[in-house]
């Protein structure tokens, strides 16, 4: 069942050397681009491949690339999302730890197919250890010839550079992430222009997270008839999942698009069930921005069907009832959790992470953070669920990038399936003391 | 106060860095040189520091100034020896962030965002570090620690206590001399 393609040599000891990486079949699509293939051929390949970007937005890889300007004489960028901030979410990570080649040999193929001689790959600050990973691992691959000028002799250059944010969630939108590289603050830019035609330094440039930019890989190496086969649907190939909270085994797994809710989360291949035998209350499937589902809903959805991790499945049922891939963030909540709390923490984090640039953003994440945080406290009001409902929709759709709509949609999600927990707060304060209790009586395993 | 000024070492660096970019874009160095001077300097960004970046890079302080205030790891306050950045988002909140927060505090006798009176430890809590699977977990420098237990705490703390230089994100092998 379990289909490991980007992962396959995770267990290879030494695997995240050159040598290792080598020995098991790495830069083969290098070699097969450089020599064998045409910019345009490889990007028709991504193309038929499905591909969907992986950061998140799950728009078409292929799509993106056919979209880059070429004016004559301008110099093109390839830009490798690595900020990796949304809640939940810890995958990229973990590829560029165990396999940092396999993000290097994807930047040098796809940098080809877009024409970038400079490449840049802009990891969040706080993973400076893995930054140190990247860099031995590209002075290893400049050192056997697969960067630098001239690479297998082809003629094509290729400088790639890794770029060190410093804390700051928002970089990870694409635009945001352009400026920071640029050494600004990382405000996002009002689009159009895109970046295809206007990104860093002005200059045509894509922008591609981690795991996106690691299956064109196998893509080139095996066609896009080949990845479309995998999958199910429009949602091909497979897709890396980061899983927390109350789960027996958290972790990252490489699924096959397709497989249903149900048995990643208690199949022993994969989550494992939940924690202490405990029952399933909710699910963020996507991260910390997309809605949240209670346990029916992330099983079934309305219809009755069983869901699947897809990107379809999962947004079958609109808001309604059902939710987004996202960027595969997990996030298994046993029945103890407070849904509240949870919340809370995540409108602390979006009224942390706000640029400031747009007000509904800037003071709505800050409202609505004030707002959970009084009804924690227990003096909250049946018309402060009713504000929170109201601020979440008026910030939704009015401002300038879409971290807006990702501190909405958990609000909205929260109240609209679980609104009960929310009235029972603030009709019956002394309700909050036990979920405290519940809370401490997960306890910490001492070891 | 002595001379601000980057050792040889790291000046070099600097150059190499520089050079990732194309001319005239010097100032997409910002970042990991501020990073490099929080290191070298104490670990944190005073304002002769940010002006003394702003002079290699050729920008104006304020460009400096402006950057530094925006990003997170950038400290524009001294901070103890010791930075304990524990995370307090969803997945680490579900399996015991809080309680480690707390057991922080009580241990240190100080709050969220204060420096112990010696100077040793300061406690930051911190928003998702992507190492969830992993919770409950923290930061010190560039290391993860993490499915801590109060044991755990305990032992980085007194492992710590003993240290005499500071916590730090990188040091000058960690960025490749192109
Ligand atoms: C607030 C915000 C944060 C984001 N964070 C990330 C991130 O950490 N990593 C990422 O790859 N994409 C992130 N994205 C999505 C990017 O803007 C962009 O769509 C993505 O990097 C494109 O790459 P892909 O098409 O390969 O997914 C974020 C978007 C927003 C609005
Ligand atoms: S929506 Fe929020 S984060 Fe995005 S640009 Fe506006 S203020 Fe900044
Ligand atoms: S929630 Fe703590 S590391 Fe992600």
């Amino acid at each position: 069942m379990s289909k490991k393609i980007l992962l396959e040599h995770i267990d290879v000891p030494g695997i995240e050397t050159l040598a290792v990486y080598r020995e098991k079949g790495g830069y083969a699509s290098v070699e097969k681009a450089l020599k064998t293939m045409t910019p345009d051929a490889i990007v028709e390949e991504v193309k038929k491949s499905g591909l969907r970007g992986r950061g998140g937005a799950g728009f078409p890889t292929g799509m993106k690339w056919s979209f880059l300007a070429k004016p004559e004489g301008v110099a093109r960028y390839l830009v490798c999302n690595a900020d990796e901030s949304e809640p939940g979410t810890f995958k990229d990570r973990y590829l560029m730890e165990k396999i940092p080649h396999a993000l290097i040999e994807g930047m040098i193929t796809s940098s080809f197919a877009l024409g970038a001689n400079t490449s840049y790959i802009y990891v969040r600050g706080e993973y400076f250890y893995i930054i140190k990973i990247l860099e031995k691992a590209i002075a290893d691959a400049y050192a056997a010839g697969w960067l630098g000028k001239n690479i297998l002799g082809t003629g094509y250059d290729l400088d790639l550079y890794v770029q060190a944010g410093a804390g700051a969630y928002i970089c990870g939108e694409e635009t945001a992430l352009l400026e920071s590289l640029e050494g600004k603050r990382g405000n996002p830019r009002i689009k159009p222009p895109f970046p295809a035609i206007a990104g860093l330094y002005g200059c045509p440039t894509v922008v591609n997270n981690v795991e996106t930019i690691a299956a064109v890989v196998p893509i080139v190496n095996n066609g896009g008839d080949w990845y479309a086969g995998i999958g199910i649907g429009k949602s091909s190939g497979t897709k890396l999942i980061s899983a927390s909270g109350h789960i027996n085994k958290p972790g990252v797994y490489e699924i096959e698009m397709g497989i249903t809710v149900e048995d990643f989360i208690y199949s022993d291949e994969y989550c494992g069930g939940i924690k202490n035998g405990k029952k399933l209350k909710a699910v963020v499937a996507g991260g910390s921005s997309v809605p949240i589902l209670p346990a029916d809903l992330i099983l079934t959805t309305a219809n009755g069907e069983k869901r699947l991790m897809s990107y379809e499945s999962l947004a079958d049922g609109g808001f309604a009832s059902g939710t987004m891939l996202g960027s595969g963030g997990f996030i298994v909540m046993d029945e103890t959790t407070s849904i509240v709390q949870n919340l809370h923490t995540f409108a602390r984090f979006y009224h942390h992470e706000s640029c400031g640039q747009c007000s509904p953003c800037r003071e709505g994440t800050g409202w609505m953070e004030k707002i959970l945080h009084k009804i924690l406290d227990g003096h909250g009001t049946l018309e402060d669920v009713n504000l929170l409902w109201e601020i979440q929709r008026k910030i939704e759709g009015n401002t300038i990038c879409p971290l807006g709509d990702a501190a909405a949609w958990p609000v909205a999600s929260a109240i609209r399936h679980f609104r009960h927990e929310f009235e029972e707060y603030v009709k019956n304060p002394a309700a909050i003391k036990n979920v405290k209790h519940y809370h401490n009586m997960h306890g910490l395993a001492t070891a | 106060m002595s001379e601000i000024k980057f050792n040889d070492e790291t000046l070099a660096l600097v150059q190499s860095i520089i050079k990732r970019y194309p001319e005239g874009k010097q100032k997409s160095a910002l970042l990991p040189l501020l990073h490099l001077a929080q290191a070298e300097f104490d670990g944190w960004l005073s304002a002769p520091v940010m002006d003394y970046v702003a002079s290699l890079l050729n920008i104006k302080p304020i460009e400096v100034y402006e950057v530094a205030s925006f990003y997170s790891m950038y400290n524009l306050n001294p901070v103890g020896k010791c930075l304990l950045e524990v995370c307090r988002t969803s997945s680490c909140w579900l399996r015991g962030a809080n309680e480690i927060v707390a057991h922080i505090e009580n241990k240190l006798g100080i709050k969220d965002g204060e420096t112990t009176a010696d100077g040793k430890f300061t406690l930051k809590t911190v928003e998702c570090l992507g190492s969830c699977g992993t919770a409950p977990m923290l930061q010190i420098g560039a290391d993860f620690h993490e499915n801590l237990t109060f044991e755990k705490v305990d032992a980085l703390i007194n492992d710590w206590s003993n240290k005499t230089e500071h916590s730090k994100y990188l040091d000058n092998s960690t960025f490749r001399k192109n």
